[in-house]
Parts: C-alpha cells; structure tokens; sequence
C-alpha cells in the first residue's frame, strides 16, 4: 500500500510487519467527509461521551493530506461524487475508506437518479457500516474491525503472497464483533459458534439472556 | 491576569469530576428496551416458523431491502402452521433503514426487533442476512421444523394463544409498555 510495496522482497520480516501495522492501526486519522446526518453520529463518536480519542483517532483532519482513514458519512449524489473521489486521491498512502451508514453503503432507501447507489462505485472501501443513520458504538465497531483488518495485512508483495498460499487471511479477522472481540469469554463463545456456524443464533440467544430490553 | 488563570481552573476542576465517557469495547452499555436493532424471525413454542410468507414486510419495507419467497406447507414437509411459509427470506442490511415498518406490518409478529447493533462488515454480500441467520435460536422445548403441528389441530390454536406464547420475541411482548403481554401472564 505504502512504501513498502517498491522494496525489494526478503528485507522485511514478520515482526516488522506487526510494528508497522500496529502504528498504523493506532493513529488511524481520519478525513472528515460529512455528507448528511451520518455525520452528527460521527460528531457524536468524536466527543466526551464516546471519545474515539481512546483509539488514538481524535482528530478528524478537514485536509486530505493529514488524514489514513476516509469515513464517507452520508448520501453521496452524483454531483458530489468527483469531490469525494479527489479527495480519495489526495490522501497519502496507506489509506482506508469506511462507507458509514446505508446511503454510502450502497444508495439505502434513496434508489434514486440523483444518489450514487453504493460509494464503492467510485473509491474501495474497506468497510461497510449499516445503519439509518448507525449510532455512535456501531461507527467504533466498524472502526475496531478496520483495526483488526489492518493488523492483519501483508507487509510488501512477498507477504501477501504468502498470505494467499496459506488460503487467505483468518476468517475472523474483522468480522467479531467487537463487544465479543474484547472479551475473552464471549470471544470463545464466538469461535465457537463460527465452527459450528450459528453465530447470529449466539447473538440472539445472548441479547435475550441479558434481558436488557425487558425493562 | 487573574481571568486566564480562573480559565485554566475550570479546565482543572474537571480532572475530580466524573468520566462520562463509555467504555464501549469493553463494556457495552444497554439499549433503550425499544432500539431498532437487527431482526429475529420468531418461532412458535414447538420450534414451528411464525412466518408464514406473506411478505407484507416487504410491501411495507420503503427500503426495499426485505425479499420473501413464500411457498406451500404439506403434510409431510411443515414448516409454520397454516398454508404457506417462507422458503426464501433476505433482509439486506446495506438497505434496511430499521424504521420498523415491517414489523408493524408483519400479522403474525413473527418478525421483531432484536437490540443488537455491530454489524459492520466488509462486503456487501455478507450484509444481506438469509432466513438461517435470522431464525431465532431453538429454545428449550422447541424442535426444528419440518414436523407436524404439535400445539393444536389448525393454525387457529396457534394463533390464538399467541400473545401467551410470544416465543423469541419475549422482550418485545412482555416489556411493561406492551398491555397484552402483560395480560397474558407468560413471564
């Protein structure tokens, strides 16, 4: 993505890739892009209450050139989709694009010949987040799973060459969610479950034990 | 010269006043009892379906994000009580806004609101969830259809005692704002 990719394969080792991962992953910067409401929940997740800052993400740069992590929040129309583009393009690299919301994921309940159906029609994104709009933890569950995803990527060509012999990265990575990837009884839970492959099952079974809701 | 400085102390009497911040991974603090989470397709008490493809769900959904393919019961194959059943059901979650129209209009409250929200993926493919990851799980009692009616001779029983038996959708039915859960004395 970076640098990396122009170095000459064999100098980089395993343990380096886990250094570089892990400093991207803990000052993910992103790009303020906000579009429509998506972007007062983001607002939200940058504040007091939520304080994205926790993950070493507190500021939200407006200029492309400080910024790793693009976070489309909102409706992009068609008349706004050579803006987002640019401003994709004027990030350095490695970047990250998360698609925040339905509208961005792919168009949502505006199906429409004024809105870009899916902003992954113009950049890659990385992850997508639904949600009308998603309340402030789902952003940082999609943010903790991009974390997850970039501590996992292959270092250079030879790595990710490697990576694909061995069949791909885990099948975990970035798909827990993250209230069962941070604890450690829930997340044998969840390992658990995906052998068996009855993890939505786990979910409900487990919201409905908590019980929180009858109350 | 005394001004800056008083600014700097409601800067530093916060450092004694309490966090307000949630520690989400780690903790996750409970919903409103009402959120519009992910959906659960409830199943009668003997493992039976409730959906029985009418796809008012997907009539009602402004979206479009819900898909049903409703098809015929038979007596050897039953898979809700009654005449039809959803052979295919999808909720597109990169769509679905969880406005909770289709749960308002969904006759046999087979589908409910779970309050569950992390659902971010990395396709889009993976976000369209099939009817298998949104059947509830298989309570205590219950027996994975097909089998044969076990509550009653028609859909009528099942019906009937519906609101005494609301199955997964528990929360919903019995919280205290729902009056009919509340009569039917199923806690």
């Amino acid at each position: 993505m970076g640098i990396e990719e122009h170095i000459p394969g064999g100098i980089l080792l395993g343990t380096v890739e886990k250094l570089v991962n892990w400093t991207r992953k803990q000052s993910l910067w992103p790009a303020t892009f906000g579009l429509a409401c998506c972007a007062i929940e983001m607002m939200a997740a940058g504040s007091a209450r939520y304080d994205m800052a926790r993950f070493g993400m507190e500021v939200f740069r407006a200029s492309p050139r400080q910024a790793d992590l693009m976070i489309v929040a909102g409706r992009v129309s068609q008349k706004m989709a050579p803006v987002v583009r640019q401003i994709y393009d004027q990030m350095p690299e490695p970047k990250w694009v998360l698609s925040m919301g339905v509208c961005a994921s792919s168009g949502g309940m505006f199906n429409n010949y004024a809105i870009v159906q899916g902003v992954d029609h113009i950049v890659p994104v990385d992850m997508y987040l639904p949600g009308c709009p998603p309340r402030p933890e789902m952003l940082m569950d999609a943010i903790l799973k991009l974390h997850d995803k970039i501590m996992n990527e292959p270092l250079g060509e030879r790595r990710r060459r490697k990576l694909e012999a061995q069949g791909g990265p885990d099948p975990l990575v970035g798909t827990i969610p993250s209230s069962y990837r941070y604890n450690k009884a829930k997340r044998r839970q969840w390992e658990q479950a995906v052998a068996e492959g009855r993890q939505e099952q786990l979910r409900i079974a487990n919201w409905m034990q908590e019980g929180a809701h009858r109350g | 010269m005394f001004e800056s400085i008083k600014g700097f102390g409601v800067t530093f009497s916060h450092m004694f006043k309490k966090v307000v911040t949630e520690e989400y991974p780690e903790v996750r603090k409970p919903t409103a009892p009402r959120y519009h989470g992910r959906h659960i397709l409830n199943r009668h008490p003997d493992g039976l379906e409730k959906c029985v493809g009418c796809e008012l769900c997907a009539w009602a959904c402004p979206a479009d994000a819900i898909y049903v393919e409703g098809a015929d019961n038979t007596e050897q194959e039953r898979y809700s009580p009654g005449e039809r059943y959803a052979a295919v059901y999808q909720i597109n979650y990169a769509r679905c806004i969880f406005c909770g129209l289709c749960i308002e209009a969904c006759p046999t409250r087979s589908l409910t609101m779970s309050n569950e929200y992390e659902l971010a993926s990395d396709s889009r493919a993976d976000l369209i969830y099939t009817k298998e990851q949104l059947l509830a799980p298989l309570l205590p009692g219950m027996e994975a259809p097909p089998h044969p009616m076990r509550l009653g001779n028609s859909e009528k029983d099942y019906y009937i005692s519906g609101p005494d038996n609301p199955g997964a959708s528990a929360g919903a039915e019995r919280a205290p704002y729902s009056t009919a859960g509340r009569q039917g004395g199923a806690s």
